[in-house]
């Protein structure tokens, strides 16, 4: 408008961050801006690197797990297993039964409390105070659940190479039992609140639509890909640990907007749901929860690497081996820094509300972005 | 009935009076209880806890503005609508054929901006 | 106050008039402590939370220890601001806010000014507040501020027009702009304005909150996207006073509610009428602000442009059928 008439507009650069509440952390976006409409915008990551790969080369492989657990601080016990899989991979290990049981009911649990995590600051960005308390509030059963288990809350150290480090203690899987169907009635509690609002949909419906081809090429994973209809899990399409055994969904949509991305980790939720309870059903009555491993961890010559689904995508690792008690070199795939890729994209054209909702709908966690 | 109409403005005028007395009071007594120890870091503009670059005092999006010129049209709009309400009872049908004209017409320069999409925001 | 009103202005009903604003403004100040007291007692018990509770008995004092922190908080204005304007922006947005209140009537003999053009004169200075937001968006030289300042001039304008429309349904059924002649009206008719309004009365509600900047329109503040909007340089008893402008407009919000809709100090039926009308004015008055208080624990913030567009498409066009829908009736029946 304008600019006929002789009247200039000013274009503003605008930071958004390190400093800003809905940055989930300390992520800097430069956007340009005419008026409330975004005209550029440039991330700025880096602000949370600790260097973890290279830290990791002078540790030996216990001692990385610990520094695991700080990428993706939302979903500790997934990047855990992430890493002690590939040396697992690596050495060629067999798992005890009730160990990797007690695997897949941490990583489901986690997948559960990241996306209570998600669900509540997310409706915090657009604007709802009363989520984000109910979902910390669920979330908090699933922390204690783990510290029961474990004594930690957030950065849990619990898997070892072989095994877990410990048994699940008595009336434990009862407990968990009890946690699926209160959480079963939360979940429906949290569509009556939220899915339906007028006000809600409004924000979310045809806001940042990524497209089938684009969510491909951008090399993009977990709920967005999924929300643009590939049907790609892969606990699904590459099984590991012992997930071929339980019964559960891939749920999808093919909207690829914000809201899609909603339904979907709501929908995930349940299936983890699903997950968790088939595997306390079966869970054996005893057993060894480590598998015979030499105190000091040598993994042989050579490389792997091995991905996993975790609650923001595909997580990887990759270890190349000179034979010694340390990786020579390890890297890892990080969902959320590859899936940050398309921000940029999507913002141009929307006014700052939407980029709120965009950013928030991409789900980063900042430790694992930055690495 | 001059005394009740000058009383009535005073007391207007006693509170728009507070209404500034209380604010102006609170500071300057807050100005004796309070630190004063400025530093350049604690002077600098917030944005996002970076150095801010260029000045916010630019030629602004145009669109506020004409929000603003159709705010004057509907407000100048309700200033005759107000008058009309209060005297219809003795006015009648006549008031209220020519109120329903005058609606309309104004209800036309809506249904124009709608059309021209000034009331969209991207 | 109607007898002294009536008498020739001396001395001492002079002092009356000061003393009774002056005692109005105590108590407009003590339920600003103490809606801020349950506003926060009230969204925690809706979030699971126990809400203030440590500073004296139940935490009541909890709002004025906020206060007097604020007090003996250091000022801070930024080196690039444009400082005469920043200092003035806090009193230009209370000083209405609070003005306003001068012809609210509480009963029919608990008044104050009784204008004939009560009513405009209270759409009239409430649009002052827009100016002391502006104002103080743009002197404090920030970006975050002047986008805040700037969705707040555009919400405020645009909400002011549906608000101001929806009441005219009412001036129609009156005849009259004075709130007490109102009230007298809806007591004649024995039916409040809700029923025969109620177009009126849900476009007025909504086009408040919206004025008020309340969830799901507290897009000026809107701290999840502009941190804080135009306040967002200012600290200390300065932010105090933005803060304070808005409480007292909730307060002067719900009382125009009441009077217009609700039937002030009426009873609800001829034979409660026993109990003293402040009483029913207040039962009235704290269910709005519990309305008020309930929406924020229970809605997402709407989008600027949804918001603009709700305003001019929606409630516009509805208002303005509410005002031929109300003349045409009148003449019909």
């Amino acid at each position: 408008m304008g600019t006929k008439s002789g009247i200039r507009t000013e274009e503003m650069l605008l930071n958004v961050g390190p400093q800003h509440p809905s940055t989930h952390g300390v992520f800097r976006l430069i956007v340009k801006i005419d008026g409330e409409t975004i005209t550029g915008a440039t991330p700025v990551i880096g602000y949370l690197h600790r260097g973890t790969e290279k830290l990791a080369e002078n540790l030996n492989y216990t001692q990385i797990i610990p520094y695991t657990d700080r990428m993706d601080y939302l979903s500790a016990m997934t990047n855990n297993y992430m890493m002690v899989h590939t040396v697992e991979t690596l050495m060629g290990l067999e798992i005890p039964e009730r160990a990797e049981y007690l695997r897949v009911i941490v990583m489901e649990l986690q997948r559960i409390a990241s996306h209570m995590v998600w669900f509540g600051t997310y409706l915090l960005d657009i604007g709802a105070l009363s989520p984000f308390l109910y979902a910390f509030a669920d979330r908090e059963r699933i922390l204690a659940l783990f510290n029961e288990l474990c004594g930690a809350r957030l950065t849990y150290n619990y898997m070892r190479v072989g095994g877990v480090k410990w048994d699940a203690p008595e009336g434990w899987i009862d407990k968990v039992k009890e946690f699926v169907s209160y959480m079963r009635g939360q979940l429906e509690g949290y569509h009556q609140l939220v899915s339906g609002n007028e006000v809600f949909l409004n924000r979310l419906k045809g806001i940042g639509v990524i497209t089938q081809e684009e969510a491909i090429n951008y090399s993009l994973s977990g709920v967005l890909l999924r929300s643009t209809g590939v049907k790609w899990d892969l606990r699904k399409d590459a099984p590991y640990s012992i997930y071929d055994r339980f019964d559960f969904e891939v749920p999808t949509e093919t909207a690829g907007d914000c809201y899609a991305r909603y339904k979907l980790r709501l929908r995930e939720m349940e299936e983890s749901l699903k997950i968790v309870e088939q595997a306390a059903e079966q869970f054996p009555a005893d057993g060894e929860i480590m598998a015979k491993v030499p105190r000091v961890i040598r993994t042989p010559q050579g490389e792997a690497f091995t991905r996993i689904e975790s609650p923001r995508g595909e997580i990887g690792c990759y270890i190349a081996s000179n034979g010694k008690d340390k990786p020579y070199r390890i890297k890892f795939r990080r969902p959320s820094f590859a899936n940050l890729q398309i921000l940029p994209k999507l913002l141009i054209g929307k006014n700052i509300a939407d980029m709120v909702a965009i950013l928030g709908s991409i789900d980063i966690v900042l430790g694992e972005v930055d690495g | 009935m001059a005394t009740v109409y000058m009383n009535n403005y005073l007391i207007v005028a006693i509170f728009l009076f507070l209404g500034i007395l209380l604010p102006v009071g609170a500071l300057t007594l807050a100005r004796f209880l309070r630190p004063s120890n400025p530093t350049e870091e604690k002077r600098k503009t917030y944005e996002s806890g970076v150095e801010p670059v260029g000045s916010s005092w630019v030629q602004f999006n145009v669109k506020y503005y004409i929000f603003a010129l159709l705010f004057v049209v509907f407000d100048v709009e309700t200033v005759f609508l107000y008058p009309w309400a209060v005297a219809y009872d003795s006015l009648g049908l006549f008031a209220l054929v020519e109120m329903v004209i005058f609606i309309v017409l104004l209800v036309i320069g809506l249904i124009y901006a709608w059309k021209k999409k000034v009331l969209e925001w991207n | 106050m109607g007898a002294y009103l009536e008498q020739s202005l001396g001395w001492q009903n002079g002092f009356i008039f000061v003393l009774s604003a002056v005692i109005l403004l105590a108590i407009v100040l003590g339920f600003v402590t103490y809606s801020i007291y349950f506003q926060r007692k009230i969204l925690g018990w809706m979030q699971l939370r126990i809400g203030p509770n440590r500073v004296g008995p139940f935490g009541l004092l909890q709002t004025v220890a906020d206060v007097l922190k604020l007090l003996l908080k250091e000022d801070i204005i930024p080196k690039a601001a444009d400082k005469p304007l920043f200092i003035l922006a806090p009193v230009l947005a209370f000083m209405p806010a609070f003005a306003v209140l001068a012809v609210m009537p509480f009963t029919e003999s608990l008044h104050f000014a009784d204008l004939g053009v009560g009513l405009l004169y209270y759409i009239a200075i409430s649009g002052i507040t827009v100016l002391g937001v502006v104002t103080g968006g743009w002197a404090s030289n920030n970006k975050w501020a002047l986008i805040g300042a700037m969705r707040s001039a555009a919400q405020m304008i645009s909400y002011e027009i549906p608000l101001v429309l929806s009441v005219v349904g009412v001036i129609l059924m009156t005849g009259s702009l004075n709130l007490i002649d109102i009230v007298e009206k809806q007591k004649e008719m024995g039916m409040w304005f809700f029923i025969p309004q109620f177009l009126g009365f849900v476009i007025f509600i909504i086009a408040q909150l919206a004025e008020l900047s309340r969830t799901p329109f507290d897009l000026t503040e809107a701290e999840s996207e502009l941190i804080s909007g135009y306040h967002v340089e200012y600290s200390g008893f300065r932010w105090a006073f933005f803060m304070l402008a808005e409480y007292v407009y909730i307060f002067a919000m719900a009382s125009l509610t009441t009077v217009l809709f609700l039937g002030g100090w009426l009873p609800p039926f001829e034979f409660l009428g026993f109990i003293p009308g402040i009483v029913w004015f207040a039962i009235k008055f704290c269910a709005i602000v519990f309305f008020i208080f309930w929406l924020q624990a229970t809605f997402p913030r709407m989008r600027v442009d949804q918001l603009m567009q709700m305003g001019w498409k929606v409630l516009l066009p509805l208002a303005l059928v509410n005002i031929l829908i109300t003349a045409v009736l009148k003449t019909v029946l």
